[in-house]
Order: C-alpha cells, then structure tokens, then sequence
C-alpha cells in the first residue's frame, strides 16, 4: 500500500450523494472517500446502482442531492476543471471502429489537448507496450474484443488523468484476458492514477485495494478484501458477497 | 480551436469510409433530380384521344390535323356515333373524346359560333384539366390565325399565358423542390443520424466525459454536412440548369446566401431531432416521416398551396421548404432579389433561430 498517498487527503470526497429517478431511488445516500492511488472498487449485483454513481462522479449525470468533489473541485459548479482531470471508459466499448488505431489516439490527444511531440511519443510507448505497433493503422472495428478494451483503457489514461472510472471495463471477455488487462490497470495505479472500478466480477474485487459492495443502491460494506473476508469469515470475496447477501434476507 | 479541428476530421473521415453515407450524400441527389424531372413531369405527351366527327368538313378537318400534329396528342379511334363514347372511355386507354357538332363549318360561317364539346376521362383530374387545356388552345390559335382579318367577333376572349415557364415546362417546378428535399435529406437527416450514432456506439459518453464543450460537439458535428450540403446543392442547380434548362435569372450571391440559411435551418433540425432520437431507427423515422412528408405535401413543391383545405394551408406556413421554394422560384426564375424575397429569408432565420435554442436547450451536457 506504500504507492497510496499517505497524507490521506481523498481525491474523491462523496456525502450522503443520492439519485433518484422519479420515485425510484438508483442511489441511497452514499457516503465515501477515494484516496489518491488507490484502487477502489464499486462491487454489486446488475441494477444495484453503480453505473449510475459512477456517471454522477465523473459528471454525466446530475445528482438529485448530496456532496461531491472530484480531485479538489466541486462537483456542481467545477465541471469544466474535473473533466480535465479524469479518464472515463464506459460498458459499451467505446472507441470509433471506424478510424484506425492511429486515429482513435490522434483525436482523443487532440481533445485532450496533448502536444504533438509528446503525442507521438507516447504512442510509440503505447504501442509498444500493448504490442499493436503492426496495428498502427488498421481499423480498431477489426481487432478482438479484448485488445479493443486494453487500447480504450491505454486511451482513457494517455493525457495522464487524475483519476480513471472504469465502469465494468472487462465485460465479455475470459479470465485470462482480464488478468492481463488486470495488469495495465495495476501499472496505472503505479504511475499515480487512481482507479475508480465498477464490477460484478469477484475475482476482480480481490485486486482492489478497497472494495464498496451495493446492494439495492446502498453501500454495504466498505474495507479492504482482506479484512472483509475476515469479517464474513470466508476465504473469497465471492464468499463475502454471498453472506452479505443472505444476512439481507 | 485545434480540439475542434481534430474533431471535424475525424467526422469526415466517418463520412468518407462509409460507402452508405457517400452514396446518400452524393448519389442520392442526383438520382433524385432526375427521377423529378423526367419521370413525374406534368407535361403529358402522345395522349390517346378519339374523335366523334358529325361534321367531317374541311373545317373540322383541319382542326383535326391542328390537334393531332400538337405532340400532344395520339388518334387511338374515329368514332361515328355517340353511343361509342362510353366503351370507349371504359377500356381505358382513351383520356379525351373531341365531338364536332353538325354543320360545323357552316355554321361557323353563318352564326360566327360553332360547338365542340370536349370529354375528358377525369378520374385523373390534372391530367383531363391539362389536355382540355391543349385542346382549348389549339382551337383558338387556329380561330385566331383563321380569321385574323375578319372582324367578326372572337368567341373566348380570355387569353392565358404562362409567365415565367411559357412552355409549363415541369423541371422548372421540380428542380426547386428536390432541392429543397435533398438539402433537408442530407442536413437534417443525416446530422441527426450520425449524432444518435455515437450515442448509440457510447461514443457521446466519452465524448461529454472529455473536456469539449457541448457547442464544439455540435458544431464538430454538423460543419462537414454544412459544406458537402453546399457542394450538393451547387450540383442540383448546374444540373437542373444543364440538363433541364431551368434559368438561373437571379443573383448567385443571393442564390447561395439562400442556401446556406436553409441549410443551417435544415441542420439545427437534425440536432433537435437528435436531442430527443437516441438511437440512429428513431433519428431516421423521425426525419422520415416528420420532415421528408411534409416537404413533399404540404410545402408547394408538388400540390398547390392554393388548392388545399384551409387548415392545411395555415399549417403550410409552418414548414420551413414552403418559404424555400417560394424564395428560390422567384430568384432563379424571376431573378428576384433581396428586395423581393427579405419575408422568407426573416422567416427562415426565425426558424432557424428557434430550432437552435431549442436543441441548445436540449442538448444534454449531461445524459439522463
């Protein structure tokens, strides 16, 4: 845990945050901090409310009440500020199939306002690391799946982001993918960015440094998967996750 | 400025390597034109005609030779009988009957007046009014040329000519209203397409999480359909002015001043549409049905304005191509200039206006 910022001010500060649609309650006043470098992870069922938190942290939705400061602006009236300092890859894969990879990173620099010496050489970096250098200038519609996530994730961090949300970023792909895709996220986190995950994966869980399990758009349980599994008594987070869900009933 | 720049590329880029896109842009208009111009023309050629001669002189005669050597016209029988008339019409092919009264010529001698009675198939109204038409005026041409130099009184006194398109030549009706269409097809539509794409693709999510503005996304849009609409309406007016002769009297300054606003009013449609549209059917049946059937119907550009009920001409004020085509009618055709057309082009600017601020309204910064 040494890469986490010890003088422990949150990069993410939420309170008592709530989003409701009509009568419905996605989101019941939740109430948590993020702290720079770490790996936090949002844990649930489908429809327990986590894609809609982490739309209204990084500004794509409005909340119906509550606090929220995204790396020391706040959340209502400082959007321009936090959006420059975010990364944000959604469920849908989310980069245009029909430009090259090229492309893809030329225009997302270009938004995010990257020079173009250093864009070039982080490209090749990137490239590189992702071994897509062949790739350079073939359509991103061609690759498989998980390529296509680990050049979104590599594109949602390039301009070097604060923090990065990641909303259930490994969805569709098998076990051995997501752990190498496990490994850009972990290298990100050693560069200084902090991972902001949601997931229904729990194997995933165990590679967050903290861990907000939802239900029913609650959060409840937060701590480490070490001594959340100590708490529960079980040897996985898979086990965690199921006493929760029967202490509930 | 370089974020939007990079954007505008990259929207071309989508446009150039989709096939679809090209051919809608590019193909599409000129398929259009030339389907409105030569296949629904209102002229009518070769129509097939009998006549009931009760006179057969060498007045009706003629007459006869007059209507049949028009163009307009095809003999498909001589009838002798009244009672042919009816099975004729009833087989179909037969649009209009031409009866000569007795004693014709005689007539027209002695009494100065003499009948012909003209019956027309009117189950295809505009066709019957347009070929009573012809046959009303050959027939006064050949009085009028016969009996120049009498002074015996002229039978019809009215006398119609077609200003503007003396030769009611169709192409000069259709060529402004395709482009009308066309232009509201590629602006509108495709705008309104090609945002509900990237909310479909989850694009618009990145995009809106990103630092650009909600103003540079629109514009980053919309700027390439603004110019590749320009080229394409540059193209129907050299067309329809090479292939189909329709004049361009008026100034190309106020010609393409005019374009450019129904362009940008055809554009923030396709935004508001795209405001409520998320995904790229919805877009599509919306700019389908709620701005291609109005700009056909309701806008002047096939069925007259004048003709219609009352309540359908109030609400034809109401669609923005009705103001186009009556403005671009009087510059091409007219060579009208500002002076002339200043309402339409207040009008179109209004619209223009109020769509953007309400899409701007609309447009979700955030998506709910």
């Amino acid at each position: 845990m040494d890469r986490i910022n010890p003088e422990r001010t949150p990069i993410i500060k939420v309170e008592n945050l709530v989003k409701k649609f009509g009568s419905f309650v996605a989101d019941d006043n939740l109430t948590f901090n993020v702290y720079p470098g770490e790996i936090f992870g949002f844990l649930g069922a489908n429809g327990a409310g986590k894609t809609t938190a982490i739309r209204m942290i990084c500004g794509l939705l409005e909340p119906t009440s509550g606090r929220l400061e995204v790396a020391g602006y706040d959340g209502y009236h400082e959007r321009e500020k936090i959006k420059r300092n975010i990364g944000y890859m959604s469920q849908k894969f989310s980069l245009y199939e029909d430009l090259t990879i090229y492309e893809n990173i030329r225009l997302f620099a270009g938004i995010y306002g990257i020079s173009r010496k250093v864009r070039l050489e982080k490209t090749d970096e990137m490239l590189k690391k992702l071994q897509l250098e062949e790739s350079r200038n073939k359509l991103v519609g061609g690759l498989p799946l998980g390529w296509k996530q680990k050049l979104a994730f590599s594109l949602a961090i390039f301009h070097h982001p604060k923090v990065v949300f990641l909303d259930e970023p490994s969805g569709g792909v098998d076990p051995l993918t997501r752990r190498t895709f496990w490994d850009l996220i972990n290298e990100a986190a050693h560069q200084g960015i902090t991972i902001f995950v949601t997931t229904h994966y729990m194997d995933e869980a165990e590679y967050c440094d903290r861990v907000a399990i939802m239900s029913e758009g609650k959060i409840v349980a937060l701590d480490t998967p070490a001594a959340l599994k100590a708490k529960y008594q079980a040897d996985s987070m898979d086990g965690v996750f199921l006493k929760i869900a029967r202490n509930k009933e | 400025m370089n974020q939007l720049l990079g954007f505008i590329k990259k929207e071309f880029t989508h446009i150039f390597r989709d096939t679809r896109t090209m051919v809608i842009l590019f193909g599409i208009p000129i398929i259009q034109l030339m389907l409105f111009g030569y296949v629904i023309t209102t002229e009518i050629k070769d129509a097939r005609i009998a006549i009931l001669d009760h006179s057969n002189d060498n007045v009706t005669r003629e007459i006869k030779n007059k209507i049949l050597s028009s163009g307009y016209f095809l003999l498909e029988a001589n009838l002798l009988q009244e009672n042919e008339i009816d099975p004729i019409f009833k087989k179909g092919d037969v649009k209009q009957v031409i009866v000569f009264e007795r004693n014709f010529a005689q007539r027209l001698e002695r009494e100065g007046k003499a009948n012909i009675q003209v019956i027309a198939d009117a189950s295809d109204p505009n066709t019957a009014q347009m070929l009573y038409n012809y046959t009303n005026g050959i027939v006064q041409d050949y009085t009028k040329k016969k009996y120049a130099g009498f002074t015996i009184p002229v039978q019809i006194k009215s006398e119609v000519r077609m200003l503007y398109n003396e030769n009611m030549v169709g192409a000069f009706m259709f060529v402004p209203g395709t482009m009308a269409l066309i232009l509201m097809l590629i602006s509108a539509m495709m705008t309104s397409i090609t945002i509900a794409r990237e909310k479909e693709m989850g694009t618009m999510e990145i995009l809106l999480v990103s630092p650009l503005k909600a103003p540079h996304i629109i514009l980053g849009k919309v700027a390439p359909y603004l110019l590749l609409s320009v080229i394409d309406a540059f193209v129907v007016v050299f067309l329809g002015n090479v292939v189909f002769g329709v004049p361009i009297r008026g100034s190309l300054f106020v010609l393409a001043f005019l374009v450019i606003l129904y362009i940008s009013m055809a554009l923030s449609l396709g935004i508001l549409i795209s405001t409520v549209a998320n995904s790229q059917q919805v877009a599509m049946f919306i700019s389908g049905f709620a701005l291609m059937l109005p700009t056909i119907l309701l806008s002047g550009f096939i069925y007259p304005i004048e003709n219609m009920p009352y309540a359908l001409q109030i609400l034809s004020n109401f669609m923005p191509p009705r103001w186009f085509i009556d403005a671009l009618k009087q510059v091409m055709l007219k060579g009208n200039g500002l002076e002339y057309i200043w309402p339409n082009i207040l009008i179109l600017s209004a619209m223009t206006i109020f769509f953007l601020a309400l899409s701007v309204k609309k447009f979700k910064l955030r998506l709910e």
